[in-house]
């Protein structure tokens, strides 16, 4: 009997229209864990590196993590993964929400796609009761409508359904997979799995999950929530509000948005107004916010409520978490709250990612007002702030017009424009767009992860150490009494001795090492959540999570059996690190890419950004240009991915 | 007749705090696995989630008696212009609806309040819900001693209030007699 995992993978050829469902090697379980992990397993395999994004043999991943299903708190998301259309590189991108246990209820661990469906279809899957069905009467709708649709003519309000808008039909390189309160957004998966022609992915499922160690794992579960239950009646002192509690960003919950309206810049990532919030605004915003939302909502099985429920007037009820109530109101300079929920109504049915979309949209006003674009490229867009969103959102999702051209993102787009936009994709790093975020003092934590971060994605990289050093001995002292997660007690000295100024103070401290630790520190906790599905809101990205180094290992042996301390879970994040970063060095990834944008800090120290990066490829036995050397990879039970490393001449004389 | 104590255990639900989480139907499910947490499966759970985001609809909803047949109409509630679920509130196993029946063998289930050896002190849903949608609550009430008539008693009753005493009785000589 298989433990915390099914043993099976359903496999559907779209192409031939065949079904299988694939009993899964539990070796890789051990040597992966399962969603990220296991999901780029199979990438390396099966995928030749020259594949286009949009090629049929790339297979889209659909990947619970190994502990979802399992009654541990917050293990509920999809890792789904692809050659990113926008990145070229491993795109993966993950879920929250209910889809992830309901598959592994159903008796699968993965739903892999490979192909192309001739006509759009979308997938319907009942415990061993697989179909590929018509989805004619769902193109163009909205990632929501298809949703709800399919949940009625299914006659199964239970199900759960992972579902693309016209975004993703289109192949709009910022494409999500929308699924009630949640969304995998970045990296443009949609349009992957819009282009295999599937709409949607249904599933119910009604059959067991087994645990290895019964009395054992539901101590470690009630821990987990004690510490949870704990965690929300202690916020962290002495650091800002948004990074006292676990879970993503309250922005749900919370109405004062001084901080991010204040810090962020406006426009397409350009513009900080330091004295936006008033008290009128506060006032105004306050309003529009508890008028919409009707209830703060959570994903399966998880305390916290990191999303809502949003119902605006005049329009259909969608769901919400994290900032996108912001990036569309920033980007486009209204001042008005309500056409941030209005605006990500449409974006959300559309399925598009609300990062990315704001500032392409933005990036294509500013180059209209330096004269790049053209009065013709605009012909019929409204002139004011919030219609020309609209008309720009609508187009972009059509690919209409220029619309085509930005659909691709800033890199792609500002390259076909020419003339001089290159410029205004300032904010990019590895052709995606990252946070509205420009700061002054270089930080070598942040600039390495920004730097190497495989996900590219700060928000999914970040995490465990404090963003900036207190103020105060006793708050420092405070801080640590109590930091149970740390995985050696150097990272408490670390902080003690952190300095908001002088020499132990940025850009130099952390030193090169420490910056170093920290960061494969913060990395490691988000490879295990990546792979176990749990959420990184109770792990990886909060200060002093319930998860971390010293109760995963007891939770996964006592949900799978596999025998598991914490030097062979640190060994499981090593090999999925190195595999990940293979399959994208094996996709061309090289130090020269590992660059964040040039503006993000005002003060940059040349020198020490290429020390750092020489000490974290070190660290990682990683030679200079980034790639894992042979040595490391054998260590790691990786020497298939040497020898073909070194077939392809990647890696050199050993 | 003498007075005995009788335990109320009630579980208070607020739907106003419901998150839609579901971690009551995953512990329920675990702990009525045999053996005890070797397994989950929310299908299995005696407590269920009637949940429709989109509506706001969230009713945690506990299994109650099994009933063979359904009712003869069905009921739908608006409360504060918000229209429920048919059936929305009821906690019947019945032949109307799938829940509260074993996914595999379609067996009944019902909520037990989490009976176990030693007691425990509240359910287990209501301890997994951090949010405070399910409180438990416990009083003692006194009651009449109850002196339950035998089944054959009550049927009898019924039968001689719908034919009348000397109807029964002659039915009852008469097949005594072909015996």
């Amino acid at each position: 009997m298989r433990y915390g995992e099914t043993g099976f993978n359903l496999e559907i050829d779209l192409t031939k229209g065949n079904i299988e469902r694939v009993e899964t090697d539990p070796k890789d379980t051990e040597l992966h864990l399962g969603g990220l992990g296991t999901n780029t397993k199979i990438l390396w395999e099966r995928v030749p590196p020259e594949s286009d994004p949009f090629s049929p043999d790339i297979p889209l991943m659909f990947g619970p993590g190994l502990l979802c299903g399992t009654p541990a708190p917050g293990a509920n998301r999809t890792i789904i993964t692809a050659y990113s259309p926008q990145t070229l590189l491993m795109g993966y991108s993950m879920m929250g929400g209910f889809w992830a246990p309901e598959l592994k209820f159903a008796g699968y661990d993965k739903v892999i796609l490979r192909g192309k469906s001739p006509e759009m279809v979308y997938i319907w899957i009942h415990n061993d009761k697989v179909e590929i069905r018509d989805a004619s009467h769902l193109k163009g709708k909205g990632a929501v409508e298809t949703q709800e649709t399919i949940k009625k003519e299914l006659n199964e309000p239970n199900a759960q359904v992972a579902a693309i808008g016209l975004a993703g039909e289109n192949r709009v390189y910022m494409a999500s997979i929308e699924q009630g309160r949640s969304s995998a957004s970045r990296l443009g998966l949609g349009a992957v799995m819009g282009d295999k022609g599937v709409k949607a992915i249904a599933v119910r499922g009604t059959k067991d999950i087994n645990i290895a160690k019964p009395a054992e794992f539901y101590d470690l579960c009630n821990e987990v929530l004690k510490y949870i239950k704990y965690r929300n009646e202690n916020p962290v002192p002495n650091v800002m509000t948004i990074l006292q509690g676990l879970g993503s960003p309250q922005e749900m919950l919370h109405v004062d948005e001084k901080w991010h309206t204040e810090n962020f810049m406006w426009g397409n990532a350009r513009v900080r107004r330091k004295d936006f919030w008033n008290k009128e605004i506060e006032e105004k915003w306050k309003n529009t916010q508890l008028s919409v939302r009707k209830r703060l909502i959570s994903c399966y099985n998880c305390p916290m409520k990191c999303g809502a429920i949003i119902s605006v007037p005049g329009i259909s009820t969608y769901m919400m978490k994290c900032f996108s109530k912001l990036t569309y109101a920033m980007a486009a300079f209204v001042e008005d709250l309500d056409f941030g929920f209005r605006i990500a109504q449409r974006a959300t049915e559309y399925g598009v990612d609300g990062f990315s979309v704001p500032q392409v949209m933005a990036f294509a006003v500013e180059l209209k007002e330096a004269g790049i674009l053209t009065d013709a490229d605009f012909a019929g867009c409204p002139t004011d702030n919030e219609g020309r969103f609209y008309w720009l959102l609508d187009r972009i999702v059509r690919r209409e017009g220029i619309g085509d051209i930005l659909a691709d993102g800033t890199y792609w787009a500002a390259k076909k424009i020419g003339k001089g936009a290159e410029q205004f994709a300032h904010n990019n790093i590895k052709k995606h767009e990252q946070l509205p975020l420009k700061l002054g003092m270089l930080n070598p934590v942040y600039f390495l992860m920004y730097a190497t971060g495989e996900k590219i994605n700060i928000t999914q990289i970040e995490g465990q150490f404090p963003q900036s050093p207190f103020m105060t001995m006793e708050e420092r002292e405070e801080f640590v009494r109590d930091w149970i997660q740390v995985p050696d007690e150097k990272f408490k000295q670390y902080v003690l001795d952190w300095e908001p100024r002088g020499e132990r103070s940025n850009p130099y401290y952390p030193t090169v090492d420490m910056s170093v630790d920290i960061v494969d520190w913060q990395e490691m906790i988000h490879y295990f959540d990546d792979a176990l599905g749990v959420c990184a809101g109770l792990s990886s990205f909060p200060l002093k999570p319930p998860y971390h180094i010293h109760n995963y290992p007891k939770i996964i042996s006592a949900a799978t059996g596999i025998d598991m301390g914490e030097e062979d879970l640190k060994k499981v994040y090593r090999r999925n690190r190195n595999l990940l970063r293979a399959v994208n060095v094996r996709r061309g990834l090289r130090r020269a890419d590992e660059v964040p944008p040039e503006d993000h800090w005002k003060k940059r120290f040349p020198e020490l950004e290429a020390k750092l990066l020489d000490a974290y490829y070190k660290f990682k036995g990683w030679d200079n240009e980034g790639i894992p050397t042979k040595e490391t990879l054998q260590e790691l039970d990786l020497g298939y991915v040497a020898e073909d490393l070194e077939q392809r001449g990647i890696i050199k004389n050993g | 007749m003498a007075k005995i104590k009788k335990k109320i255990k009630t579980i208070k639900v607020d739907l106003d705090k419901c998150n839609g989480c579901r971690a009551c139907e995953v512990i329920c499910s675990a702990f009525h696995a045999n053996p005890k947490y070797s397994s989950n499966n929310p299908a299995r759970s005696r407590i269920r989630m009637i949940r429709d985001p989109i509506r706001d609809v969230y009713v945690p909803v506990y299994a109650g008696e099994y009933t063979a047949a359904e009712c003869m109409g069905r009921d739908k509630y608006v409360i504060d212009g918000k229209e429920y679920d048919e059936c929305g509130f009821c906690r019947a196993a019945c032949p109307s609806r799938d829940a509260f029946k074993e996914p595999d063998s379609g067996l009944p289930l019902k909520c037990d309040m989490c009976e176990d050896d030693p007691p425990r002190e509240k359910p287990l849903c209501v301890e997994w819900c951090l949010n405070d949608a399910l409180i438990y609550e416990e009083r003692e009430e006194e009651v009449e001693e109850e002196t339950k008539p035998e089944d054959v008693e009550i049927g009898l009753e019924s039968m001689i209030n719908k034919y009348g005493l000397q109807k029964v009785m002659d039915t009852v000589a008469r097949i005594s007699q072909k015996d």
